[in-house]
């Protein structure tokens, strides 16, 4: 007995369904952030987009590395680096449950053939000092997204808050293939040929390859050295467009200076703190007494750029138009329940 | 007399806060009924995942017209000549009554004006509309959130609300939401908005018919689900967990069971193994044969009604398959790294942030577990220094392992399981080995007060050892625990370490056990922020005074009096504090008793006055030439029994000893009859002050009598 459908999607097809999908539904496709992030959560497309009152929809793949998961490849369900597709739909809409459901049908998935239960689970992350309330996802037994309803972000307040939907890719994808490894997951399949090619023959080296660095030739030193670096450079960043906030009056020069301040490239030395941590950290490098300063150091920097780039969105004039699309909004079917009248 | 519904539509309310929140919801209902003179008869709730929902029968549609009296200006201001002046008029329009209706009433201050006023009821609808969101808006979640305004919040957000009196809605409005007649069915099940007609059992129908079953219904189709899966294999049974089971009833609307299978060579693993990942990783239940053996099968409940494909239970097994094979994998990479090895990676793991490493932590708890063998031994209980030692030095290895990092709910139980399997030392006889995985084993024991004690003295040790370690860091730091408040589980470890000595009977007396573990912080970096020294005491004296009163009355089932009493006394020493109470509450159903417990309250509301008005008791009490008679008799008594008293006492034998202090009635009632304590004369007072005192201490050395309830004991 096999799983749902006796056809089951690729993995390249279920991340273009669910793009498909959510695209249809007004987000805006975005690709995967090209620093190294521990999770969707931590592109900026979620950590800076959720702040502030401007509405956003988007939907990407992110891969997400985690030194310290790492198994050299033998673990069938364990990876270095997986993939998730995250979804951040701000605000939520009224039938935001009813929606992710929907998608599920869109991969294939027959809820009435299926157990599907929303088991509580909320969420944190220290070093963004982030937080939401939300449930893991349990689909016959297997936990396959995290659904969180943000509540703060890099210590600040939302104002509207917004759902995050994170897709975990390769245990729906093995749930879909009914397979037990996840390097037996088929990726891709040659319509010519009717070849496949595996998740192991696209991933597998990665994670063999990285988790040999990771755990046992990652210089200490020198990553240390990166990550103060990097540290001290988003420091520096940080203090500039504090002297810019601080100082003179409110002319239109000195505007124009905040809104074109790189608050973006110090988030990304932020993230690459984020990344030196969980390398050294892989590498057993961060001592008891460490560990605690060394988070309360990267979350100094996200809660920074987090109150500047408030401040800048405030400021600015804001050249990127982020609109909600009211006509895309009337594309997504209304719940036959959404609104209860009297 | 209409009926009455309320629901709350939500998100999926976590498991955990249903019960609580729905009971809250039902108070709070019931509270505004009677506060609103509505009526109510029978309020019942209604609550699943997705809602919470009360209904009650026979509400008041109106509230009931209420008079009122209203007391105005007095009558000489109100008449002038016979004619009602300003004030007349003013009071009548106030009142919304006619100046001629206006009546007089005589009252001690004279004669006042009063005019009789009656106050519309207010219709049940609209006091409900009016009063219902704001009992809403404060129920207590133990984690809430907020979706539209940061000032609304709710566990989850609410989606759709029913509020009805009949087949009428109630106007009412919460977080943005009218209040209409259309609730919802089953998420998957039913896919169509559900009509309430009218409250009542009308309500419960429809949502049946939509497949959505209450509390207590859930529950019987779960048991009988999984009974009947049961069954399919011969002489099977499923192992009743009632945590477990509460959680099911309350992740699901409507329930069924499907059993799964996994393959028997997975047996091989410790069944806590099985059984943790099973339980509390996928909220299965295990099956076990007719002996108690683990069976290779589970029972997982499901949020629909049947899986007529197999779908749900083949990804159910694929899901177990892997947890299993994942618990197997990190089972093989740990033996590679013996527990021994893993003690220097102890200084990696951070016990507390202040209180350093877990490395540092086995050392002091070392430290510790010497002493109170030392303590023990001295007292005539032996326990193996060398088990404890050992076990004491490899208790906190496991948490460097691949298995407890996964399933921390194993720790303790991991390391007990690898010690019992590797190697700890060679020269060690198998004995002795197994003693120390044993220890090691159950040192987190008990978890709470269900929970069993461990099975062995040295294990005991162990366990008192490293909690008290752990109370005695955290409040030398001043994290005391308060109210809901307490991040350290502090109270149930301190609840155990009460628990273990009254179990295995420990001679230990708490307050030389803290000072102990105190000292075991003595010149670490920790010190710089500890509080001082009188303050600890202080505080831990409290704490665990509180956690013996626990015990005694929560555990062991002693009366609030009886238990005041006896740690009125002492509190120090549980093994003790224990036998008291038992003497006390057999002695406390004779009348002599009740009599001294008055008498005892006596002496002490006496010495208390006479201390008020500076009159001090004579430095030790004697008979006087010119002593009353029955004050004579009290000394002799307290002369002669006393001793007596003081032997049994100091044997331990409170039984004897109290009985024997009960024949101080008839001397203790006679004295107080005849004599009087608080005379002139300066000698005679301080003397029977002296008098009183002694025997109120003779009296207070097993339990403070003064503390008993004497009115309404049978």
């Amino acid at each position: 007995m096999k799983s749902t459908s006796s056809n089951p999607l690729t993995f390249q097809e279920l991340i273009l369904r669910l793009q498909a999908f959510w695209a249809e539904r007004g987000c805006v496709l975005q690709q995967p952030y090209d620093t190294e992030v521990g999770a969707g959560t931590m592109a900026p497309e979620t950590f800076l987009r959720v702040l502030g009152p401007q509405p956003y929809k988007v939907a990407y793949v992110q891969p997400s590395r985690r030194p310290a998961d790492g198994r050299y490849g033998e673990n069938p369900n364990r990876l270095f680096k997986h993939m998730q597709l995250q979804v951040i739909l701000k605000p939520p809409p009224e039938n935001v449950q009813e929606l992710y459901l929907e998608s599920l049908g869109a991969i294939g998935i027959d809820l009435r053939q299926h157990d599907i239960k929303f088991e509580e689970d909320n969420w944190e992350a220290p070093t963004l000092s982030a937080w939401g309330v939300g449930w893991q996802v349990m689909l016959d037994g297997l936990e396959i997204t995290q659904f969180t309803y943000f509540q703060q972000c890099g210590g600040i307040d939302l104002l509207p808050i917004c759902a995050e939907l994170t897709y975990g890719l390769e245990r729906i994808a093995a749930f879909l293939q009914d397979v037990d490894s996840i390097y037996d997951i088929v990726w891709a399949r040659d319509s010519e040929t009717g070849k496949a090619v595996k998740y192991g023959d696209v991933r597998l080296a990665d994670e063999l390859q990285f988790s040999v660095y990771n755990f046992e030739l990652a210089d200490v030193e020198k990553t240390w050295k990166h990550f103060e670096l990097c540290e001290a450079e988003c420091r520096r960043l940080l203090e500039s467009y504090a002297g810019l906030a601080g100082d003179k009056g409110n002319t239109d020069g000195f505007a124009r200076e905040k809104s074109r301040f790189p608050l973006l490239a110090a988030y990304d030395l932020c993230l690459k703190c984020s990344h030196a941590f969980n390398i050294l950290d892989a590498r057993g490098a961060i001592s008891v007494t460490e560990r605690v300063g060394v988070i309360a150091r990267v979350r100094a920097l996200a809660v920074g750029i987090a109150k500047a780039w408030v401040d800048q969105q405030r400021t600015g004039p804001d050249e990127r138009s982020t609109q909600a699309e009211p006509a895309s909004e009337k594309k997504i079917k209304k719940e036959a329940l959404s609104s209860v009248g009297s | 007399m209409p009926d009455f519904l309320l629901e709350i539509g939500c998100e999926e309310i976590p498991a955990r806060m249903i019960d609580a929140a729905s009971q809250e919801l039902r108070e709070r209902v019931g509270a505004l009924l009677v506060r609103e003179r509505l009526g109510g008869d029978a309020i019942t709730t209604f609550e699943t995942p997705r809602r919470l929902s009360i209904l009650a029968s026979g509400i008041a549609s109106t509230q009931e017209d209420v008079s009122e009296q209203v007391t105005g200006p007095s009558a000489h201001v109100a008449y002038k000549d016979g004619q009602p002046t300003q004030a007349a008029h003013a009071f009548a329009k106030k009142a919304g009554v006619d100046v001629s209706q206006l009546e007089r009433v005589s009252t001690p201050k004279g004669e006042y004006l009063v005019a009789k006023v009656t106050r519309k009821g207010r219709s049940a609808a609209e006091i409900l509309a009016d009063s219902l969101p704001k009992e809403i808006a404060t129920i207590y979640w133990p984690k809430n959130m907020y979706w539209r305004k940061p000032n609304e919040r709710f566990v989850r957000p609410v989606r759709w609300l029913v509020a009805m009196l009949d087949g009428q809605t109630i106007p009412l409005e919460f977080d943005g939401i009218p209040a209409g007649s259309q609730s919802r069915g089953h998420r998957i099940l039913t896919d169509v908005a559900v009509n309430i007609s009218r409250a009542g059992s009308a309500y419960v129908d429809a949502l049946r018919s939509a497949k959505v079953l209450g509390r207590a219904e859930r529950e019987q189709q779960i048991r009988k689900a999984l009974d009947a899966a049961t069954r399919t294999i011969p002489g099977a049974q499923w192992r009743e967990d009632r945590s477990l089971l509460e959680t099911v009833v309350n992740l699901t609307e409507f329930p069924s069971a499907i059993l799964g299978a996994f393959d028997s060579q997975f047996l091989a693993l410790p069944e806590e193994v099985l059984v943790t990942v099973m339980r509390d990783h996928q909220k299965y239940f295990a099956i076990q044969d007719a002996n108690g053996k683990l069976l290779p099968h589970f029972l997982a409940v499901l949020n629909t009604d049947s899986d007529p494909q197999g779908l749900i239970r083949h990804g159910n097994e694929r899901v177990l398959r892997a947890r299993f094979n994942d618990a197997r994998f990190f089972w093989e990479t740990d033996q590679k790294k013996s527990l021994l090895e893993r003690l220097e990676s102890l200084k990696h793991v951070t016990f507390q942030k202040d209180l350093g490493s877990y490395y540092e932590k086995t050392q002091r708890v070392q430290r510790l577990c010497s002493w109170l063998n030392e303590q023990l031994k001295q007292r005539g209980i032996i326990v193996r220094p060398g088990v404890v030692h050992k076990a004491a030095c490899l208790a906190k290895t496991d948490l460097t392992t691949e298995l407890v990092k996964e399933f921390t709910e194993l720790q303790g139980i991991v390391g007990g399981l690898y010690a019992r399997v590797q190697q700890l030392d060679t020269t060690l006889p198998e004995a002795t080995r197994l003693a120390i995985a044993d220890a090691i084993y159950d040192h987190y024991k008990p978890e709470s007060t269900d929970d069993s004690v461990p099975r062995s003295l040295e294990g005991a040790v162990l366990s008192i050892g490293d909690k008290a370690d752990t109370i005695a860091g955290m409040f030398a730091l001043g994290l005391v625990p308060s109210g809901s408040k307490d991040p350290f589980a502090l109270r149930r470890q301190a609840n155990g370490i009460v628990k273990v000595i009254a179990e295995k009977k420990l001679p230990l007396h708490l307050r030389e056990l803290m000072q102990d573990a105190r000292t075991g912080y003595h010149k670490s970096q920790a010190e710089k922020k500890f509080v001082d020294d009188r303050k600890y005491l202080e505080s831990i004296e409290t704490f665990f005074r509180e956690r013996l009163d626990f015990y005694l009355r929560d555990v062991c089932g002693y009366a609030y009096d009886v238990v005041k009493a006896v740690l009125g006394a002492d509190s120090d020493d549980v093994v003790d504090a224990l036998a008291r109470a038992e003497a006390v509450k057999r002695v406390l159903h004779m009348p002599e008793f009740q009599a001294i417990g008055a008498a005892c309250k006596r002496m002490r509301n006496i010495l208390r006055q006479a201390e008020e008005k500076g009159n001090a008791p004579a430095v030790s009490a004697e008979p006087l030439p010119d002593s009353a008679q029955e004050e004579k008799n009290l000394f002799t008594y307290l002369q002669q029994s006393g001793a007596n008293v003081e032997d049994y006492r100091k044997r331990k034998e409170y039984l004897p000893a109290l009985q024997l202090l009960a024949t101080a009635r008839e001397p203790v009632d006679k004295f107080f009859d005849k004599v009087m304590v608080m005379v002139e004369d300066q000698r005679v007072r301080a003397n029977r002050l002296a008098l009183l005192r002694m025997l109120l201490k003779e009296f207070s050395t097993i339990a403070d009598f003064s503390e008993i309830v004497t009115e309404g004991k049978s």
